[in-house]
């Protein structure tokens, strides 16, 4: 493929096949699906951060009002360790199975401990507040020092560090330890004119889905067992459920609905095994949905994040050297996503001489989901706040700082693969030519400037696609539309057959209607399940060649597929009219059938995603309270193939990532109860909090994708932590290095200046 | 001991049972099957349940159903006429000013309500207006931009 390569839909920005739906509340979301005879769930969830359980006694709840069916862990295989693979946020099986529903302990406050079915939700939740339950208290770990102390309380008796050099002979809450490293540390540091060296923080913050967790489980007796949920990934949902069961994945078929927003936090199960077994146990189809504040207490959330970080540069702003140490709080169970926090928080930078330590350490906090681009907020928000800060010391413009370090095409990334073609440099040109940047800062603002960066992964995906009778064409495939996905689909079909955009539908389909697809994760269905489609799209196109040259007694080389039709070559038959997708539809019954092309694959060559923002703010110094005045987010989207999505995921992604630094944060108290498990209290941005978010889209083709395509959905989160940050100190006059940013702890680093 | 209620709810007469308990959301939702009012929190913070009654716009999780009794209720699925879908509808698809599309039909709600009132709101106003309705998804940019597009095409000047 080449830059120049002329498309005639995609980069178009038509309404979305599901748009209808979506504004007229038509749509069925998770909680919006019913069958007769359901009955409703709740879940009695742990009083406790950090308890055993003694004795769970059901006898008075199972014979409260209306109530079908309460099950415990007792009604639950023990399910093997062995890891989950595929998913965004990675773990081991048994763990997942621990979190769904305690088995002896409890390991956060909100850890469900039982489950009950009765024919109303009020009943549901009065039975469930009448199961006893005998706890011993122990003592809890809510922070990473806490956790990592000699004679910590154990959170989990069996777990032994991985990763270690020597393998580790006794507990402890350290979960595995992550090292890398290159050069000569020693030399690097020795060689540098200035040295950066601080600690960074970041609080346990959620992904903030404005759609609750919402199944539906229907068990049958010697028949298959159905789901209908909300979810990032029918096909997870699906194996992972199965495994909790102990049920071979054919046993049960997902049906995803429309899907509220999710970050990742829906690549994961909490409530489906809990409603399949009070399914199976009552002998009715069973709904659950969490209430916002089960949301907050028992999913996501993102990890809490320390990172000491020193990085030596020389005075023309060369990285000599650089160590990090990141510890990430995992939650009860282990699987942080410290792994790919290790590998971006340098990437973006040519780094001859560094070490990199990562801890995965438990707390009695709710185990951490992904959350767009896992890891890497927090290890970026370090390595560009230190940046920032240098290019103050060393008197350059911090752009221009990042430029003398960027990486580029060839050059070995610092988690080893040598870089394709990456838009770094093409995104950092951009900022320093764009007006927000050039334009002269009002008045006590301060201004931020930021780089992001995520791998974005390719993984497994599928598509069908089939031209009906009157060549309009149905996609079938099998990732949740969470944010415009099939206005893409369509775009990619469109273009690759030569049909208008309107005629192409596309159909989001079950686990058995659907191929196999992983998660809707990663920034990889536009990507990943995009050149699935381009590939059926192929498939149609070759089965029309080859009935086109069959119908002209012809070789299929003396036939082309081009504007929507099969031509003859020049000089073959010289009577021989053009066939369009809509001939030879209509002619399929006397043509070898349906036309029905498909595709699967293992898509390899993701192309990684990188950005750079620049924000403006302002701190009132009295309350501390700070003001984005401007944001503005340039990103490399390889081939932007509906632009409005793409500028959405950079606008969502900022919004983000600036209630991150600002506002959010899980607040605990010392028992280990969060304070703010609701909307009020837990802020995520509102509109009158933000200015309009300027986008600058950069199109540096993928070679990996046919037409270019490079995952945008995780990077935009990745910058703004530290664009903010950066704005605020330089408004501040003072370096501020734990977030959230907000007015007690602005007024304390202002105290300090 | 059920309640119960007859109301008005866009336009046509509706009775219904309900426990003296359970919210207008709930009855919208699971009693009458208009499930394109949402919960997203239940507390009234995020605006995905938004409704009219008697023309105020309100939090359906967080008023009774047996309080509607009487009064005339709007969802969003009284908006779009059978014809045509609303201007703010329109140029929301237009702006891709939805991503998932769960906080759509409050926005909706709310951004109708705002523009009966005020036909010509400045960028500011309707950052305020709308700063009830919780979107994770879009950064409120797009939303923005097309309830100040609608409010134009409403107003008859070119959008």
């Amino acid at each position: 493929m080449s830059e120049a390569m002329d498309f005639r839909v995609i980069g178009t920005r038509p309404v979305r096949p599901d748009g209808v739906d979506k504004v007229t509340g038509r749509a069925s979301f998770g909680a919006d699906f019913s069958l007769p005879g359901m009955l409703e769930g709740a879940v009695l969830r742990s009083p406790h951060a950090h308890a055993r359980i003694k004795r769970i006694d059901v006898t008075a709840a199972l014979g409260a009002p209306g109530v079908k069916a309460i099950v415990t862990a007792e009604d639950f295989p023990s399910v093997a360790a062995g890891a989950i693979e595929g998913g965004e946020g990675g773990g081991d099986f048994a763990d997942l199975a621990g979190n769904v529903i305690a088995r002896g302990k409890v390991r956060y406050h909100g850890h469900a401990v039982a489950a009950v079915a009765a024919q109303t939700r009020a009943q549901a939740l009065a039975a469930a507040a009448l199961i006893e339950v005998e706890y011993e208290s122990l003592p809890p770990v809510l922070s990473l020092d806490a956790a990592l102390a000699d004679n910590a309380p154990l959170i989990d008796e069996a777990l032994k560090t991985k990763g270690l050099a020597e393998p580790a002979t006794t507990a402890s809450n350290l979960a595995s330890v992550i090292e890398m490293g290159g050069g000569d540390l020693a030399a690097g540091f020795a060689e540098a004119d200035l040295v950066v060296e601080r600690r960074y923080q970041t609080p346990t913050v959620h992904q903030g889905y404005i759609e609750p967790h919402a199944c539906v489980g229907r068990w049958v007796q010697d028949d298959q067992a159905m789901l209908w949920c909300s979810t990032q990934g029918a096909f997870d949902v699906r194996s992972m459920t199965a495994k909790v069961l102990g049920q071979p994945v054919g046993a049960l078929k997902v049906i995803p609905s429309e899907i509220g927003g999710g970050f990742g936090g829906k690549t994961t199960i909490y409530l489906e095994p809990l409603s399949l077994i009070l399914s199976k146990k009552s002998g009715r189809p069973v709904r659950m949905v969490m209430s916002r504040e089960e949301v907050f207490r028992a999913t996501g959330p993102a990890s809490a994040a320390r990172l000491d970080l020193r990085m030596g540069f020389a005075k023309d702003g060369r990285i000599t050297a650089a160590e990090v140490t990141m510890a990430y709080e995992a939650g009860a169970f282990p699987g942080s996503p410290v792994g790919p926090g290790t590998m971006c928080v340098f990437a973006p930078y040519r780094i001859a001489n560094f070490r990199i330590k990562g801890l995965d350490v438990l707390v009695n906090k709710p185990k951490a989901a992904a959350y767009r681009a896992p890891g890497a907020p927090q290890a970026l928000f370090a390595t560009e706040s230190a940046l920032d800060e240098a290019a103050e010391k060393l008197g350059l413009d911090p752009i221009e700082l990042r430029l003398r370090n960027a990486v580029e095409e060839g050059d070995a990334a610092i988690y080893g693969p040598k870089f394709g073609p990456i838009g770094m440099r093409a995104c950092l040109e951009a900022a320093a030519k764009h007006p927000h940047y050039l334009r002269p800062k009002e008045a006590g603002v301060g201004r931020g400037v930021a780089v992001g960066f995520w791998f974005n992964v390719g993984l497994q995906s599928s598509a069908e696609v089939h031209i009906n009778e009157d060549g309009t064409v149905t996609v079938i495939e099998g990732n949740p539309d969470i944010g415009g996905s099939r206005a893409s689909m369509a775009l990619m079909a469109a273009e690759t057959l030569g049909v208008p955009y309107e005629s192409v539908r596309v159909v989001v389909a079950d686990t058995e209607t659907a191929g196999f697809s992983n998660v809707t994760g990663g920034s990889r269905v536009t990507f990943a399940t995009g050149m699935a489609v381009v590939e059926a799209s192929k498939d149609i196109i070759a089965q029309c060649c080859s009935r086109a040259a069959a119908l002209w007694s012809t070789d299929q080389e003396m036939v082309e597929w081009r504007d929507g039709a099969v031509h003859p070559r020049p000089g073959v038959n010289v009577d021989a009219q053009p066939l369009s997708l809509k001939d030879l539809a209509g002619q399929a019954g006397r043509m070898g059938g349906p036309l029905l092309g498909k595709a699967s694959l293992n898509a390899k060559g993701a192309g990684p995603g990188f950005s750079v923002n620049l924000c403006d703010a302002l701190v009132d110094k009295e309350t501390g309270r700070v003001e984005v005045k401007a944001f503005t987010a340039i990103q490399d989207a390889g081939k932007a193939i509906h632009p409005s999505y793409v500028e959405g995921q950079l606008q969502g992604g900022a919004a983000q990532g600036i209630g991150w630094a600002l506002n959010e944060e899980y607040v605990y108290s010392a028992d280990g109860v969060m304070e703010n498990a609701g909307f009020l209290d837990y802020r995520v941005p509102v509109a009158s909090d933000l200015p309009m978010i300027e986008t600058q889209i950069i199109e540096v083709p993928n070679p990996g994708h046919p037409y270019g395509v490079r995952g945008v959905g995780e990077t935009p989160i990745v910058a703004p932590l530290a664009a903010v940050a950066n704005a605020v100190s330089a408004s501040a006059g003072v370096r501020l290095t734990e977030l959230p940013l907000s007015p007690p702890r602005v007024l304390a680093g202002l105290d300090q200046a | 001991m059920k309640c119960h209620v007859q109301t008005q709810v866009n336009g046509e007469a509706v009775e219904f049972l309900c426990d003296p308990t359970a919210t207008l959301l709930e009855v919208l939702r699971d009693t009458l099957g208009l499930r394109g009012s949402k919960e997203g929190c239940g507390t009234g913070d995020c605006g995905a349940c938004s409704v009219e009654v008697d023309g105020a716009l309100a939090c359906s999780c967080l008023i009774l159903a047996p309080e509607v009794e009487g009064r005339q209720v709007s969802t969003i699925e009284g908006v779009a006429s059978p014809e045509a879908l609303h201007p703010i509808q329109n140029h929301l698809l237009k702006s891709a000013g939805l991503q998932c599309g769960v906080c759509t039909p409050g926005i909706v709600v709310a951004a109708k309500h705002l523009l009966e009132q005020n036909p010509n709101p400045s960028e500011e106003a309707v950052r305020y207006f709308l700063a009830g309705n919780l979107c994770r998804c879009t950064g409120y940019d797009k939303i923005i931009r097309a309830v100040l597009d609608a409010a134009a095409e409403m107003r008859g000047e070119a959008a």
